[in-house]
């Protein structure tokens, strides 16, 4: 990680909304630079590179969702989390299907962000460099010998169930849509129920309680999430 | 004070009403004098001049001063409305511009002679109709009136000065004045003035004129106007010891009942009534009754007879025509039957012979009244008699060649039967042959070609078959005799049986009538829709009256065609202003009515007792009235039937309008309740919490302000919880709630949900009991788990603390059963059915928060669209909810079993 504060820019119009995440997130150590419209975040990205943006879909001047689009198109490697209304699944798939990193739904707590948002930090600096063992809780994945644990025992998947807990792993803490799964482990060919039916079996086989599960997290409407990595593990 | 002690001393609601209506009209006040020249016109401008002072907007829309000086000098300083002028044969005529008045709106204008009658082309044919409209308005009138102008006092002003004015004003003008003051100047006063030259008169039949100047007269015409104008305040008196229940000395019961026929005098007839019931104070009412000789009346008779009726009710009395044979005996039942105390009836104007023979009404009734105070009034000179607002048409009446061709036919048919009969068989009694002819010219070709026949049998016969035959002279006296014995029997003969004739075509033509009248009602009452109801009527009129139909109906602000029959009429401007004027004042207009004569159809307000419905436009292709008063009888018919069936889908569409406001105003004020509360509560503490926190920060122990922020974020929860609620609500209500399907396993549901709730269940146990090896589910994931997060909450409100819930799902062949069930106090009976109402909640104990009451209907909408059910109970083992969800099983669940 880098030495100096991590630069984000916040893309909101709401000016209560701004002043808060401008008080909760300097508290955790980032530098925060505002813009209250998408013309105005344009401007603020061609002046100053953030390493990260903070990015309200409904915003008055652009559609969210193009502004994000065109962040993508400039910037391919600049992690961005979304802020979205609960009611608005469609509208956070689309995002994260044009490329945002994670989501956060209004009203949020701000332990949830900074969580969201470092998670996205990390995963745009360890893009290629994964670690080799994953561990969370009870649950302990060895990519390269290919070994998943819960607690002593080992658990023993078949390869379409390892194939997604496995890409799971390399997200760990992001939400990944069903989409990105089934392209992932299927090639896009495959309905989404299958992967309900091969996740529903991975649960069964990590999880204590498949109907309370503690790993792999339900986005209702989005997709899933793993749970993240302890952080005793995450640094060798 | 007792029940009955107020509503003796109530006062009567008509008066209150009267007032009432009397507020909203502009008040009207009547300079009323005896006679031209005393004056009335210079004291209404004095009087206008005192309002003006008193800073009144007071306007002249007409005044005629006559070239008088003292007169045009107060005119002086008065904002005059410039007259519109009016080409009438060449004539420019100036009559008041009603619409520049109501355009200018002030709050009072000057308007002089009240009974003028204003120039064709004019809105109103008469002046006092503008009033009333200036007055409908709300604009204060004031106005000047000779009495000899007053309806009701026509006939007595013209016996006095033996001029007939025909400018009248209805005494109901007269009567709704709000004041009257009366203009006096003695005889001898006038009659100076008259001299002087101060009295303006019209040059022609000025010596007419000078002849009513003469003291007898204006003197009788002086006690006329004081009289009225006594009566009058009579009435205010009456009329304000009513409207504020001042118990009075009413006239004892008395009525007044006159009986009319379609002779011309009866009018005065009606009039006298009306004087003599004033004078009693009494209701009264006009009486016909019909008997067979009301068939044969004349048209003209027949629209006189109705014009009596008609002028009774406008001169406020009722109208009643009832069948019978003896008149005397029908009149004193129905005078019995009603109460009445007087009767007036008119002379006989029969001849002394037929009296003797008929009897004479008046008489038998003097003779059989009994208690009834019987009044014979001598008929006056014919009267014009009052319209109805409407020319009627004269029936057409050619001369027909056929039934004398007919006639003829009959006769030279008789003599051949007579010429057989007499050569064959040596009949000697010809002459019962040609009665033979006469009887049936009567009853085939009516009265006059019998009576033809009659003659023309008469002389054949002569001619051929008495002696010296083929010579019209007669030798036998004895002959002579037998043929003025076959002429009287053959007119008698042929009178009677064209009678009975046509007695018989009018009770079939009255049948026939009555049968379509019939048919239109029954059709009418089949019909549930307005169009229907319009598009029947219309073609009803159309095809009964052989007139083309439109039928107007209020729109907005507007008037505007809802049907016709011949279906694409469409209307000219000069033909809505009609129509809209027929139907704000509820009167004919158009074409041969009164008001705005010009348009091209005759509009008739269509009403019941009650209100107005619409409006009828007539028109047909000739010129001149449109309905003959046959005909005017019955488009009434018709109307009265189709302004019922309106005004009933009318009532009909109000009362369904009225239940669905009542019930939409109940659930608004349910929600308005709801939402106050539930958004101030949590709103109330979290400005308390952070105000405290702001304001004392540094004295608060850490613990405490610990607590306020846990307030804070807890209270910030419940406000979102319920705002997604309102939200979810507005989804369902507004149809948005559209699920989009697809395969999932409850479980994977039931997890997310409690982990969204999770810390409102954190004072909770939950137990989760759903097998693995449970069918996925065709369910929308964000609904499901919304009413599944509802559900949770729903338990965690009512179960105390420490309880457990229990969330269980089981498969059964068709669906998958999923149980919501706590440990509270269970639903009490009989609310089972409601709690999934909106806005409804379940009576708590005080340490129960209160919910939002949108939580459970919410389930139960979402569960509906995604196509499952939603049920309520109680636990039978011991208390507690138990909230059911059913969601069918879908068939591509079975594939997806398969592959596991």
């Amino acid at each position: 990680m880098t030495t100096s504060a991590v630069k984000i820019l916040i893309v909101d119009d709401e000016p209560p909304i701004r002043k808060l995440l401008r008080v909760g997130l300097a508290t955790e150590g980032f530098a925060i630079s505002e813009a209250c419209s998408a013309r105005d975040a344009m401007e603020q990205l061609k002046k100053d590179l953030p390493d990260l943006v903070l990015l309200d879909l409904g915003l008055p001047d652009m559609l969210g969702h193009d502004l994000l689009g065109k962040l993508r198109n400039d910037r391919l490697d600049l992690p961005i989390v979304i802020l979205s209304s609960r009611t608005d699944e469609t509208g956070i798939v689309k995002a994260l299907e044009l490329g945002a990193d994670d989501y956060v739904t209004k009203p949020f707590g701000m332990k949830e962000l900074v969580a969201r948002i470092r998670v996205a930090l990390r995963h745009r600096i360890q893009q290629q460099g994964e670690k080799p063992i994953f561990q969370a809780g009870d649950l302990s994945v060895d990519l390269v010998k290919r070994i998943v644990r819960v607690g002593e025992r080992e658990v023993k998947l078949s390869p379409k169930e390892y194939e997604i807990l496995r890409i799971l792993v390399q997200h760990a803490g992001k939400v990944l849509t069903h989409q990105y799964l089934l392209n992932q482990v299927w090639g896009g060919s495959t309905d989404v129920q299958y992967l309900r039916v091969y996740v529903r079996q991975l649960r069964q086989k990590i999880e204590r309680s498949p109907d309370q599960p503690e790993y792999i997290i339900t986005e209702t409407g989005v997709g899933y999430r793993l749970r993240e990595a302890d952080q005793l593990n995450t640094s060798p | 004070m007792t029940d009955d002690g107020k509503t003796e001393n109530r006062p009567s609601p008509e008066a209150l009403l009267e007032n009432a209506e009397r507020e909203i009209r502009g008040r009207l006040k009547i300079f009323l004098g005896a006679a031209p020249g005393v004056g009335k016109t210079y004291e209404m401008l004095m009087s206008g001049r005192a309002r003006r002072a008193d800073g009144v907007d007071v306007v002249v829309g007409v005044v005629e001063t006559h070239g008088r000086k003292e007169t045009e000098a107060l005119l002086d300083g008065f904002e005059i409305i410039p007259r519109r002028k009016i080409d009438y044969k060449g004539h420019l005529l100036e009559e008041m511009d009603i619409d520049a008045v109501l355009a200018r709106r002030p709050a009072l204008v000057l308007v002089d002679e009240l009974a003028h009658t204003n120039a064709e082309g004019s809105r109103h044919p008469k002046r006092y109709l503008d009033v009333q409209e200036l007055l409908s308005q709300g604009i204060d009138v004031y106005t000047t009136l000779n009495i000899q102008h007053v309806e009701s006092l026509n006939d007595i002003v013209a016996q006095i000065t033996r001029i007939r004015v025909r400018e009248t004003v209805p005494d109901s003008i007269v009567d709704r004045a709000d004041d009257i003051e009366i203009i006096d100047l003695t005889p001898d006063d006038l009659i100076k003035r008259l001299h002087e030259g101060k009295v303006y008169l019209p040059k022609t039949a000025k010596r007419a004129i000078e002849n009513y100047f003469s003291p007898g007269n204006l003197t009788a015409l002086r006690e006329l106007a004081l009289r009225r104008t006594a009566q009058r305040v009579d009435e205010q008196l009456v009329s304000h010891m009513q409207a504020h229940a001042i118990p009075g000395p009413w006239a004892a019961g008395e009525r007044l009942l006159v009986c009319v026929d379609e002779h011309p005098r009866c009018a005065s007839l009606v009039r006298y009534a009306r004087r003599q019931a004033d004078r009693l104070r009494a209701p009264w009412a006009a009486l016909h009754v019909e008997t067979s000789r009301s068939v044969n009346l004349s048209d003209e008779d027949k629209d006189r007879l109705a014009a009596h009726l008609r002028l009774a009710e406008q001169l406020g009395g009722e109208a009643a025509t009832i069948p019978g044979q003896n008149v005397p005996q029908e009149i004193l039942r129905h005078a019995t039957a009603n109460n009445v105390t007087h009767i007036v009836v008119g002379t006989s104007h029969k001849p002394r012979w037929r009296e003797f023979f008929e009897g004479s009404v008046s008489h038998d009734l003097i003779r059989h009244a009994g208690d009834i105070s019987v009044h014979v009034i001598s008929g006056s000179e014919r009267a014009p008699a009052a319209t109805r607002g409407v020319k009627a048409a004269t029936p057409a009446r050619r001369f027909r060649l056929r039934p004398y061709l007919l006639a003829t036919a009959y006769v030279v048919a008789a003599l051949a039967v007579g010429v057989l009969l007499h050569q064959i068989l040596d009949v000697q009694n010809i002459a019962l042959v040609f009665l033979m002819s006469v009887l049936t010219s009567a009853i085939t070709a009516g009265l006059w070609p019998a009576l033809y026949a009659c003659v023309a049998s008469a002389i054949t016969f002569n001619f051929f078959f008495l002696d010296p035959r083929y010579t019209l002279t007669i030798r036998d006296p004895e002959s002579v005799l037998a043929l003025v014995f076959f002429l009287v029997v053959a007119i008698t003969a042929s009178n009677l049986t064209a009678r009975v004739q046509r007695q018989a075509s009018a009770a079939r033509q009255r049948a026939r009538m009555t049968e379509d009248l019939y048919l239109f009602s029954k059709k009418l009452a089949a019909t549930g829709t307005l169009d229907d109801v319009l598009w029947a009527t219309a073609h009803q009129i159309a095809a009964m009256l052989k007139v083309r139909v439109v039928i107007l109906m209020p729109e907005e602000d507007t008037i505007a065609v809802r049907a016709g029959y011949p279906p694409d009429d469409t209307l000219v401007d000069a033909d809505i202003a009609a129509a809209r004027w027929a139907w704000e004042h509820d009167r004919p207009a158009g074409r041969g009515a009164d008001t705005l004569p010009g348009a091209k159809r005759l509009y008739l307000p269509l009403k019941t007792g009650r209100n107005r419905v619409g409006v009828v436009g007539l028109d047909n292709d000739r010129q001149g009235p449109l309905l003959t008063p046959e005909q005017q009888r019955l488009f009434d018919a018709l109307a009265d039937q189709a302004a019922l069936a309106i005004e009933r889908i009318q009532l009909v569409a109000d009362v369904d309008r009225a239940r669905l406001n009542a019930e939409a105003d109940k659930l608004r004020s349910a929600l308005l309740t709801s939402i106050s509360h539930d958004l101030k509560t949590p709103l109330a503490a979290i400005m308390g919490a952070a105000g405290t926190l702001k304001d004392y920060s540094h004295s608060l122990p850490e613990q405490d302000r610990a607590d306020l922020l846990t307030t804070v974020i807890d209270e910030a929860e419940r406000l979102n919880r319920f705002i997604a609620n309102l939200l979810d609500m507005t989804r369902i209500e507004t149809g948005a709630a559209v699920p989009t399907l697809s395969l999932h396993y409850a479980g994977d549901i039931v997890g997310s949900a409690l982990q969204r709730a999770a810390k409102i269940l954190a004072r909770h146990k939950v137990v989760v009991d759903i097998p693995s090896s449970l069918p996925m589910l065709k369910l929308d994931p964000v609904l499901f788990e919304q009413v599944l997060f509802n559900l949770l909450d729903n338990a965690a409100k009512y179960a105390p603390t420490g309880t457990t819930i229990r969330v269980r799902s089981w498969a059964e062949e068709r669906s998958v059963f999923l149980q919501v069930i706590d440990e509270g106090p269970g639903i009490p009976s009989g609310h089972q059915d409601r709690v999934f109402d909106s806005f409804y909640r379940v009576r708590k104990t005080d340490h129960v928060r209160a919910g939002t009451g949108l939580g459970l209907s919410i389930c139960k909408g979402f569960v509906e669209a995604m196509g499952g059910k939603i049920s309520t109970g109680n636990r039978t083992d011991r208390s507690g909810a138990v909230f059911t969800i059913e969601m069918p099983i879908s068939p591509e669940t079975t594939n997806l079993k398969e592959l596991q």
